[in-house]
């Protein structure tokens, strides 16, 4: 039996290295991908309370978190793919402005 | 046997999950954040939710990361191998990191007393199966799922405007003119 704690621990180191790459890193790809990691690792503390309170509505949350995160995914690649060919550059520290 | 379990999953997916943003190369980071995602996968199976692990191997393995790759390949990559990190001193980033972190430890020490409020939670026997969890995701959250299907509809269709080229757009203008000229 695994105490729920592991499993807090265990989210909160993935959110706090999601969050060093979304403010350090400079290549927007990797700011994406740091962004899945920081919801994933929500996920893991909806699961673990939900296994924790032998609640299924934890589950059910998880579940629609990653059908939301594949939107955003699809939605911020397409984001993605026009900024380079509008500005051809990734880098976050040029893409100060909104205006395309 | 499953604290040993737990163990060794959780430091893969930590290590990974450094990987991802240490790495030099987008691809590699990638990669790295696919390990991640099948360690945390087997953890879901280690939280008797087997059928929340294949979605995410699905969905986050087969069609986020394999759409990552692809961009990554299909962008021009080579010259992000020169600058990882913002160049000038992140240190306000580097600062709310740190708040971030000294938050959550705090948090997680007082977690004593949000324990004593959940209680133990009543005991079950057996674990909920996959048919408990689509009993309840069909009848009660009913609307948030057909809602849900409906955003999918909303991002793809985003995707693809976002993602059209002027070039088309002009192109169909051209076509359209020269076939009201022709008439």
């Amino acid at each position: 039996m695994i105490p729920t704690s592991w499993y807090l621990i265990l989210a909160a180191v993935l959110f706090v290295i999601g969050g060093a790459g979304v403010l350090l890193r400079r290549n927007v790809l990797i700011v994406l991908m740091s962004l899945e990691l920081m919801l994933n690792s929500v996920t893991i503390n909806l699961v673990a309370f939900g296994h924790a309170l032998q609640d299924l509505r934890g589950e059910i949350i998880a579940i629609f978190v990653i059908a939301i995160t594949a939107a955003e995914v699809a939605v911020a690649l397409g984001i993605l793919v026009a900024l380079l060919r509008n500005n051809h550059t990734l880098e976050v520290d040029e893409l100060t402005v909104l205006k395309g | 046997m499953e604290q040993a379990f737990f163990i060794l999953l959780s430091a893969v997916a930590v290590g990974a999950g450094l990987l991802v943003v240490i790495a030099r190369n987008p691809i590699h980071s990638a990669l790295a954040l696919v390990a991640c995602l099948v360690q945390i996968a087997a953890l879901y199976v280690l939280l008797g939710a087997p059928f929340l692990a294949v979605i995410q191997i699905f969905v986050y393995v087969g069609a986020v990361m394999v759409l990552f790759l692809f961009v990554i390949m299909m962008l021009d990559v080579r010259k992000e191998a020169q600058a990882r990190f913002l160049p000038r001193a992140p240190l306000p980033g580097v600062i709310v990191l740190l708040i971030l972190a000294g938050e959550l430890i705090f948090l997680l020490l007082q977690s004593a007393r949000l324990h004593a409020v959940m209680g133990p939670g009543p005991r079950v026997a057996e674990q909920p199966s996959v048919a408990d969890l689509s009993l309840l995701l069909f009848q009660e959250y009913l609307l948030p799922f057909e809602v849900a299907s409906v955003i999918l509809l909303v991002a793809l269709i985003g995707a693809v405007v976002l993602a059209r080229s002027d070039e088309a757009d002009e192109k169909a203008a051209q076509g359209k003119a020269t076939r009201g000229a022709a008439r």
